[in-house]
């Protein structure tokens, strides 16, 4: 509808329009551009080897070890931190807890960005990249495959993210009657977004079922969809309180005073639900633990690691987290939340990475460029939210 | 016509008609069973022969057998080689061992494919189609036996393993590695002669041979069957995979996903609905201003 509605003249406009907004605004030389522009460089020249030469040349995979970092940490970990999106869609469309609006839209684009680049990052892990459009067109669906199941859930919903930002796109363009339609679809995108949302961080756990007799048993259980399910919610909310601590700091202009006001209320709000979240899922890890009769498995170096990553990471920032909001200490909250981040972090790596395989000898630790094209990845996703912000209304300007 | 006749004729030929379907039917059915390869480790010399006849079938690296001296330590199939023979010492003295892809009654690898590029042929391999595959090397993650090799030197990629010698089957002849075995240690046919054959070699020779055929029920079967005179965990197999289908460990959550896409956003649906304050305070309103409570 929107190509047909829009006269050829509008889109000479928007066209100016366009280019005028991709120039850069600001000052050139800042910390982060002097930092980033390098790496950026770097990443873009290992790329090119990466795609000439093989996956062997710049990454550490193995035969042992097939996924590596850029699956355990771009893909599997971003798409989990970016779960923010669809828990906050579901407090303010479903819920309607309005006090959460005006950190919405800023969610929404930290969700949709962090799907396009964070589990875009899997083409430059794909070994024939060009077949990706394969379990797409249909002319071979795995229906029996439950990465097929993501894929197309992760497809999905990059579409249902950009619906919902959308309105935000059309008003910077002064798309008036456009953004009014695209505003129309919000509860129907938001449900389908967070049905989506709740198949497919599980389906990254249900990824590793067929890994039973490789997943150190600490870690493996029949309920890794469900612990990845949950373990996305506090994961995405303990990122919106990092990213907004940070946001309202660098941005700090771009935001009105009344949110900046009630933002302690939102991170309060926030960090409740958090803990919440996280106390169900330590309540499913030591049901699992028990029902599993793992006692004997805490014996010995991986049973320590085990502790650490669920006393550690677990149960100290969700008790943080309950102490934080109750006494009102902000702080807290935000060591809380960073440990969190952590935390998820860590489980990703221990399930996919380190606790898999974990009786091999020649274990798998990325290489400088494996770390390097990641730090690329992220760097540009940042780029990208800052030329948004710094364009669009996504802060809340009251 | 009347009634009755049409009563009686409709069920004749209702009768007459069931068991001539069901012998279509039974005519119709695959008359081929999965094949498979009987690998009697008793009878293995440790020449070789069926690592080079397989490279040479699949222009894989052939090993130099003479004088690489590849015995004296485990190796591994890998990205060049689909097969490899390796040798154990065990209580029974030396043991040489051939490894390869089992082609799997019902494989992890294919039912991780999102694609189909794995897949499991109705005669029994399990090949690999570079047309559709997207290297993303699930299938290595899902196999329980490790056997899928990836090239991580090339920038067009392949998924390397064992195909049973898809296109000689095709052809009518053996897989390239039977055909080449000086010891008559392989042994190619259905699985359910293998069976038999195995079997009566176990009980025939109760002091030769261990009571347990490898692959009869491992990860739900397989294609490739092997006998041992020493238990299985001495000479390199994994015993702890159970006798689950692998797939299976999916099922339950494959089964969930329609339940949840219909299920849930009909619950949220209903959520959306019930909190809506704004409707509830319009009618608190319409309720006080009629007068009725005050």
């Amino acid at each position: 509808m929107s190509t047909a509605a829009i006269p050829s003249n509008e889109l000479v406009r928007f066209g100016k329009f366009f280019l005028d907004e991709l120039k850069p605004r600001g000052k050139w030389i800042t910390p982060f551009n002097v930092i980033s522009i390098p790496v950026i460089l770097l990443g873009l020249v290992i790329l090119y080897f990466r795609f000439t030469q093989g996956l062997g040349s710049v990454t550490n995979l193995s035969q042992q070890y097939p996924f590596g970092f850029w699956i355990g940490f771009d893909v599997m970990t971003g798409v989990a931190l970016a779960g923010g999106a669809y828990v906050l869609c579901f407090v303010v469309y479903v819920l309607r807890l309005e006090k959460y609006h005006s950190i919405l839209k800023v969610t929404i684009l930290n969700g949709l960005l962090a799907y396009v680049f964070y589990s875009g990052a899997l083409v430059l892990d794909l070994g024939r990249p060009w077949h990706i459009i394969n379990p797409i067109i249909g002319n071979s669906f795995g229906y029996n495959s439950v990465l097929f199941l993501v894929a197309w859930h992760f497809l999905l919903y990059t579409g249902a993210l950009f619906l919902e930002f959308s309105p935000t796109i059309a008003e910077w363009a002064h798309w008036e009657k456009l953004r009014k339609f695209l505003t129309s679809l919000t509860l129907g995108t938001v449900i389908v977004g967070i049905t989506l949302s709740m198949l497919h961080q599980s389906g990254i756990g249900a990824m590793f079922l067929m890994a039973k007799p490789k997943i150190h048993p600490l870690w493996y259980s029949e309920y890794i969809p469900l612990l990845y399910f949950v373990s996305s919610i506090f994961g995405g909310l303990a990122m919106v309180i990092f990213e907004g601590t940070i946001s309202s700091k660098v941005f700090s202009n771009l935001i009105g005073a009344k949110t900046h006001h009630s933002h302690e209320d939102v991170i309060l709000g926030l960090g409740k639900g958090a803990a919440i979240t996280m106390f169900v899922y330590y309540f499913f890890l030591a049901f699992i633990f028990m029902h599993g009769e793992k006692w004997k498995l805490l014996n010995g170096p991986w049973g320590y690691w085990y502790l650490v990553e669920v006393i550690g990471f677990v149960l100290i920032p969700c008790f943080m987290f309950a102490y934080g909001v109750r006494n009102r200490r902000f702080g807290v909250i935000r060591v809380a939340a960073i440990m969190t981040v952590l935390g998820v972090i860590l489980n990703r790596q221990n399930v996919c990475l380190i606790a898999y395989n974990w009786y091999v000898p020649n274990k798998y630790y990325p290489s400088w460029e494996e770390i390097v094209v990641t730090l690329t990845v992220v760097f540009v996703e940042v780029w990208v939210f800052r030329w948004v912000v710094t364009r669009m209304s996504v802060f809340s300007k009251e | 016509m009347d009634r009755r006749q049409f009563l009686v004729a409709s069920a004749t030929l209702s009768v007459g008609g069931i068991p001539n379907v069901n012998i279509k039917a039974d005519d119709a059915k695959e008359p081929r069973e999965f094949v498979g390869v009987l690998v009697d480790t008793t009878r293995c010399i440790g020449c070789r022969s069926c690592e080079v006849a397989c490279s040479e079938t699949h222009s894989n690296y052939v090993p130099d057998i003479t004088s690489d001296n590849a015995l004296e330590s485990i190796r591994d199939t890998s990205e060049r080689q689909f097969t490899v023979v390796n040798r154990f010492s065990t209580e029974k003295g030396e043991v040489f061992v051939k490894k390869q892809c089992l082609h799997c009654w019902q494989p992890a690898c294919a039912a991780a494919c999102l694609v189909n590029a794995m897949l499991k042929t109705k005669e029994g391999p399990v090949t690999w189609d570079g047309d559709k595959c997207m290297g993303c090397r699930f299938c290595m993650i899902s196999c329980p036996f490790d056997i899928p090799k990836f090239e991580y030197a090339s920038w067009n990629p392949r998924i390397m393993k064992c195909n049973m010698c898809y296109e000689r089957l095709q052809e009518g002849k053996k897989p390239a590695c039977v055909e080449s075995c000086p010891a008559d240690a392989l042994m190619f046919g259905q699985k359910r002669e293998l069976m038999e054959i195995a079997r009566h070699r176990v009980y025939s020779h109760p002091d030769n041979y261990v009571h347990h055929i490898y692959g009869e029920n491992e990860a739900g079967g397989s294609g490739w069957l092997y006998l041992s005179a020493v238990p299985f965990n001495q000479i390199g197999f994994r015993t702890d995979l159970g006798t689950t289908p692998y797939p299976e460990y999916t099922r339950e959550f494959l089964i969930s996903i329609p339940l949840i896409e219909f299920g849930v956003p009909a619950f949220l649906l209903a959520l959306n609905t019930l909190t809506d304050r704004k409707d509830e305070l319009r009618k608190d309103d319409e309720w006080t201003e009629s007068g009725v409570e005050k």
